[in-house]
């Protein structure tokens, strides 16, 4: 066990080095520990957000509410606070299925070049051109009407899943291309190893950092694909997000009576977590493909 | 003479042949959406909420034909579907293909003057910021591109209402035009629906350009480390004609290739921008399906989504064989 680890962590603390010099990555995994932060701690929370106080409503930012309120009387801060746990929450588990689902037809499509490969290039190909807003829409609307006992938080999140893996496994499915050319590979099929051992063992680590850059573009992909699935009218309204904060504000108004701080924060967070995640995959990419790597003549 | 056939020629009818096939994959998949779920996909289709008349229940069963062996079913779905026969839209209590019909052109204006303005700026900012890679200009506009791409799209519009609706009355909030007025002449008219399109259209082009601008970005940064352009540069050529006869050429094939996935973002954002300035199109109408549980609607609206994009993807295809060199000049 200590022969695999000690490697390991020789790899992620080269790792840390060349990416603590990456100042994009760094201010992305700056924000984006800070959302989870607040995540954590979101429990001390100054008010119980679905809380409602019928004398305090409409009020811009004060003392009391640092965000001001909305018009059924809660306080708009803890809401933020609140939402910032299920955005992730939502981001990060629809991200999981997306990934693996794409690495593991990316890895397929690749290695079996023939008749499995040409098929799933069409898979991927259909899920790439297909337009996925509209997409998700059908896919969450048909499942919510079907009285499925599944919350409509998890149908949520199943469909950003199983509609968002497509870009991952066009990028995989290229990069196996040519890893498995590569000599190690053909060693280890020379010494008896089997196609899903070669797959495992030898070329998934090597499209790890792919993989791992992907993941990350994709949580940001899936919160916004959150957001607007809730504007849409189609996420759960029990549960408080910065989209249904926004699905609320919008059904009541809010833009018309100019009550910019129910409509402003959310939008300002979604945008700040995206683009964390966004930055952090970008740098990884970065660091992990040589040619992105700028050249200095 | 020995005939062959112009690469153009085959290259055309083989993007044809599989654009074909993932329309004829959208129509299965449409299909199945409703038969796989638990329940009757007759009574799925009517809205709850509805009296069900036992004589509607029948009438949807022999339209969808749900009496008869799968095959069967499938195979009048995929006719139906080619003569555009959608079924009934509750809602609007009117076949589903004519209230599309009815709404689509008010769509095409919007995503096709958004579209032309954002390619025209987005590939020929992304080029110049490409070359100047790691430059100020190159710093802005992808610091640009990145922030546009993290923004929700109805909250842009949200934000725009905002400002230059609500608080400095500019501009009307939305709708295509002053409701109930009636116009003096034609100027007057043209002047009310342009003044309706500033905003969605503003929405919806800062979304597509930056989508635009990042993919050419990061092709010409892509195509800069090739050898042929060290080459280029020791000919001698000047710095602007390596730029203009050998990177942008060879940069604009991924790009061109890459609108593909970058269709599938723009519907979403086009379908954003409309409800939120309450446009009159498709995707307001996407809207209205969800809001009123139309599902039949709905299943179309995706249909005509899917299609317009491949469609989209296939003239891209037919641009393409214009300036890839290797199709042309074969």
């Amino acid at each position: 066990m200590k022969k695999t680890t000690t490697p390991l962590l020789r790899t992620l603390s080269g790792f840390w080095t060349v990416y603590s010099a990456n100042k994009k990555g760094v201010i992305g995994l700056a924000l984006v520990v800070f959302f989870f932060a607040v995540a954590a701690l979101a429990n001390f929370a100054p008010f119980d957000p679905s809380n409602v106080d019928p004398s305090r409503t409409w009020l811009p930012p004060n003392s009391v509410n640092w965000f001001g309120t909305d018009w059924f009387g809660h306080d708009l801060f803890s809401q933020m606070i609140l939402g910032t746990r299920v955005s992730l929450f939502v981001g990060v588990f629809a991200t999981l299925i997306s990934i693996v689902i794409g690495t593991m037809t990316g890895l397929l499509a690749g290695y079996y070049v023939k008749r499995l490969g040409e098929l799933l290039e069409r898979v991927i190909d259909f899920f790439l051109v297909i337009p996925y807003l509209p997409l998700m829409i059908v896919l969450v609307a048909v499942l919510e009407a079907t009285e499925i006992p599944i919350p409509i938080l998890w149908i949520v999140i199943f469909v950003i899943g199983i509609t968002g893996w497509s870009g991952t496994a066009r990028i995989i499915r290229s990069q196996v291309l040519t890893v498995k050319e590569r000599q190690f590979v053909d060693r280890a099929r020379t010494i008896g190893a089997g196609d899903v051992r070669i797959m495992i063992k030898h070329i998934l680590p090597n499209v790890f950092p792919l993989v791992f850059a992907n993941a990350v573009l994709t949580v940001a992909g899936s919160v916004l694909a959150e957001v607007t699935l809730d504007f849409l009218g189609l996420g759960d309204v029990t549960t408080i997000s910065w989209g249904m904060m926004l699905h609320f504000a919008l059904s009541n108004s809010a833009m018309y009576r100019g009550a910019w701080w129910w409509l402003l924060p959310p939008g300002v967070a979604i945008v700040i977590l995206v683009m964390g995640f966004t930055l952090i995959g970008y740098s990884v990419e970065e660091i992990s493909n040589p040619r992105l790597r700028e050249k200095k003549f | 003479m020995k005939r062959t056939l112009r690469p153009r020629i085959v290259y055309l009818t083989k993007k044809a042949a599989y654009a074909l096939i993932t329309i004829l994959i959208v129509i299965i998949f449409n299909f199945l959406l409703f038969r796989v779920m638990p329940g009757d996909p007759a009574r799925l289709l009517i809205p709850r909420g509805h009296n069900i008349d036992p004589a509607l229940i029948t009438r949807m069963r022999t339209f969808y034909g749900i009496d008869k062996p799968l095959p069967t079913q499938l195979l009048t779905y995929v006719v139906q579907t080619f003569q555009l026969d959608f079924g009934y839209s509750f809602y609007y209590k009117a076949p589903v293909g004519q209230v599309i019909g009815a709404w689509l052109p008010n769509t095409l204006v919007l995503v096709g003057i958004s579209e032309t303005i954002a390619i025209l700026l987005g590939f020929s900012t992304g080029a110049i910021a490409g070359w100047k890679r790691g430059k100020k200009f190159d710093v802005i506009a992808t610091s640009f591109g990145l922030t546009a791409w993290s923004i929700p799209t109805f909250w842009l519009g949200v934000v725009l209402i905002m400002a230059f609706s609500v608080q400095l009355a500019i501009f009307p909030v939305g709708g295509v035009r002053t409701i109930e007025m009636n116009y003096a002449n034609v100027f007057q008219q043209i002047q009310d629906v342009g003044m309706h399109l500033v905003l969605p259209v503003v929405t919806l082009t800062l979304v597509s350009f930056a989508e635009y601008l990042m993919i050419m970005r990061n092709s010409l940064v892509d195509v800069m480390t090739e050898d042929f352009v060290l080459t280029a540069r020791a000919k001698g050529l000047s710095e602007q004609q390596v730029l203009r006869d050998h990177v942008v050429p060879n940069a604009l094939l991924p790009s061109v290739t890459t609108i593909a996935i970058a269709l599938g973002f723009i519907v979403g954002g086009a379908l954003q921008t409309e409800i939120i300035f309450s446009y009159p199109g498709i995707g307001m109408l996407t809207y209205m399906a969800i809001e009123f549980r139309d599902y039949a609607l709905l299943q179309a609206l995706f249909f005509i989504d899917a299609v317009l994009v491949i469609l989209a993807n296939f003239a891209a295809d037919i641009v393409y064989t214009y300036i890839d060199p290797r199709v042309k000049l074969q």
